[in-house]
């Protein structure tokens, strides 16, 4: 069979997975709006979010569509333009903590021996010590954290339970007979690692993806809301930021906080849809059974016992 | 025997690991920002303790690396933490020590609450499976995982506190209130409590739910639950006595695991409600570049997710004789 008809099949099947599964089919099209919009966010905005010229703290109206901010910034241009940091950190840091995290699970898992004992060590102490408060002390030397400042910090402490969970599997892979195949082939190792053992645990991987990118987004968040992140940028952290200390919920814009809030989460929920999608793949056992379908199998079995 | 050495190893390694990275962070960190901080130190400390201070943050530059950090781990071991800039003259444990109580009281409860109702609700999710409360929950909790925190928190507030005025919105007690043991103070401690708990508790219950769920789940298909079933035992019986004992075992394991991430979490609440607890204190001292405060704080932290994990590995090989054979 080419390559190009596997690709082909593959995707079909994708298709497949998103029209059968509900929880994927909404995660991808959340995710698929909010990376448009994050990329070409003039498409939906025609405000400069910066710009403080219109007049301050106004209510709901057709050219504020969520009012205005104490200092008469345009609520909703500002949530469109702060898409792109929250997207494009959580596709970054995801990313980099993926290929972190199989290329030091999947090392520590074909090495064997001294190699996994250490490389396990040092993942499960980086997996216990607290994130969020080593993420503050590191950002609070930094004075505003830059964005990849940001990225490289979330990335640090973001791997290591992806390579704990890719490692175990791999384990389970290691002597597998067609691995062991593979090797009494006499291949290289790299070709053993790439062709034969990480493909079949692509699931795994792109669920390791996901969660690295939802732990990306509500950590940024939480660091730009505190004022650790640079607040000078436009971001749903850093909106969360201003309308905190301007004290948006006590003074009657409640929009203003509450906003970002929903922005965060929508992302966040596509994520973690799409996550829990890919966990149901895996994991056969957690598909979600209807009491119909449940009844007739239950009839079957009465049928045949 | 061997596991607990092995635990007890891991547990001193991740201690120094812990206690390194708080060393190298400040040195790493391009020109060292405690050098302002020392400035305005100067005259107005004791010799001795401006000493621990420059060991401790790599100013002043008169000892080689190796020595100052044997001295900086001989200090922290010794319990000497060093003393605080923003609550000057206070040292730094006595000014932990008042927000301690705070945050305890706080996310122990609430921890626990969290951990309770989730378990419950997950295991007779899975026991019914494919009713209403399984089709709901799963994908209603996976929303509300996604909500950051603090903003659960923002929302509370808002709701409750500005819009219907049930609770009040800031701080651990009322200002007018004095500290002391009474009914009335303990009970505006009380209504101070109410919307940060909900706030943590409505956060992390979900992870505990589906948790939960995905363990029963396997556990239920197990022979000895239909050896339960077949001898007639009743519903409530098998499904407590036997299957969610079993299927609790790895929440227990997750429980230490897992608080780190409520830390985490409580951090923003107590930081959103002003709550005089460990969290609002380490963001404070991030705003008045209080180091030696914050560094102690992040360090108290961690020594309480390590022990907490220490102890719930112990807990789980004393309950589940498997761990302790496979370890």
């Amino acid at each position: 069979m080419s390559r190009l008809r596997i690709l082909g099949r593959r995707l079909a099947g994708a298709g497949r997975f998103l029209r059968r599964d509900k929880k994927a089919m909404v995660g991808s099209i959340i995710l698929f709006i909010l990376v448009v919009v994050a990329i070409f966010p003039s498409w939906f905005a025609r405000d400069n979010p910066a710009a403080e010229i219109y007049k301050p703290g106004a209510g709901l109206s057709w050219s504020h569509v969520l009012g205005t901010t104490s200092f008469g910034q345009d609520v909703y241009s500002q949530l469109i333009y702060g898409a792109r940091q929250s997207v494009f950190i959580a596709l970054i840091v995801g990313a980099f903590c993926t290929v972190v995290s199989v290329a030091v699970g999947v090392t520590a898992a074909y090495s064997g021996g001294l190699v996994d004992d250490t490389l396990s060590l040092f993942t499960d102490v980086i997996l216990v010590i607290p994130t969020f408060p080593l993420i503050i002390v590191i950002t609070a030397y930094a004075k505003g954290a830059s964005f990849w400042l940001i990225v490289a910090v979330l990335v640090f402490t973001g791997w290591s339970y992806g390579a704990r969970q890719l490692r175990v599997q791999a384990l389970s892979l290691r002597n597998r007979d067609y691995l062991l195949a593979a090797k009494a082939r006499g291949e290289a190792s790299w070709y053993v690692i790439t062709v034969e053992l990480i493909p079949p645990m692509t699931s795994l991987i792109v669920a390791n993806f996901l969660s690295a990118a939802l732990y990306a987004v509500l950590a940024s968040a939480a660091l730009q809301f505190i004022g650790l992140g640079n607040i000078n940028t436009e971001s749903w952290g850093t909106m969360l930021y201003w309308a905190q200390n301007n004290e948006a919920l006590q003074t009657g814009l409640p929009l203003w906080a509450l906003a970002p809030g929903v922005a965060i989460a929508l992302l966040g929920s596509a994520l973690a849809l799409l996550n829990y999608a890919f966990d149901e793949v895996s994991n056969p056992a957690l598909r979600p059974v209807s009491q119909k379908k449940m009844r007739k199998r239950m009839k079957k079995l009465e049928v045949v016992g | 025997m061997r596991f607990l050495v092995r635990r007890l190893g891991f547990l001193l390694i991740a201690l120094w690991a812990a206690l390194t990275l708080n060393f190298f962070i400040p040195r790493l960190m391009p020109g060292n920002p405690a050098e302002s901080m020392m400035a305005t130190f100067r005259g107005h400390v004791n010799p001795a303790a401006l000493k621990a201070l420059e060991v401790a943050f790599g100013v002043g530059g008169h000892q080689s690396l190796v020595s100052s950090y044997f001295q900086y781990l001989g200090n922290t071991l010794r319990g000497n933490l060093g003393i605080s800039t923003s609550y000057f003259p206070l040292s730094v444990t006595s000014v932990i020590m008042k927000a301690l109580p705070w945050s305890l009281g706080l996310v122990g409860l609430s921890t626990v609450i969290g951990f309770i109702i989730g378990t419950a609700v997950g295991a007779v999710a899975a026991w019914r499976r494919g009713g209403k409360l399984d089709s709901i929950l799963p994908p209603t909790f996976i929303v509300i995982s996604a909500f950051p925190y603090f903003w659960v928190g923002l929302l509370a507030i808002w709701l409750f506190a500005v819009t219907l005025k049930w609770f009040p919105i800031l701080g651990g007690y009322s200002e007018t209130a004095t500290e002391q043991w009474s009914w009335p103070f303990v009970g505006d401690v009380l209504t101070h409590a109410v919307l940060p708990a909900f706030t943590i508790v409505i956060t992390s219950i979900g992870g505990w739910i589906l948790t939960m769920r995905n363990n029963m789940i396997t556990v239920v298909a197990e022979d000895y639950v239909k050896m339960a079933r077949a001898k007639g035992l009743k519903n409530q019986r098998i499904l407590w006595q036997y299957a969610g004992r079993n299927a609790m075992l790895p929440s227990l394991t997750g429980f230490a695991m897992s608080l780190g991430f409520v830390i985490s979490g409580a951090i923003l609440v107590e930081y959103v409600f002003n709550y005089p607890g460990l969290g609002f204190l380490l963001l404070q001292a991030v705003q008045t570049e209080d180091y030696p405060l914050m560094q102690s704080l992040f360090l108290l932290i961690t020594v309480a997710v390590l022990l907490a994990i220490f102890v719930s590995d112990i807990v789980t090989a004393v309950l589940d004789p498997r761990t302790r054979v496979r370890t």
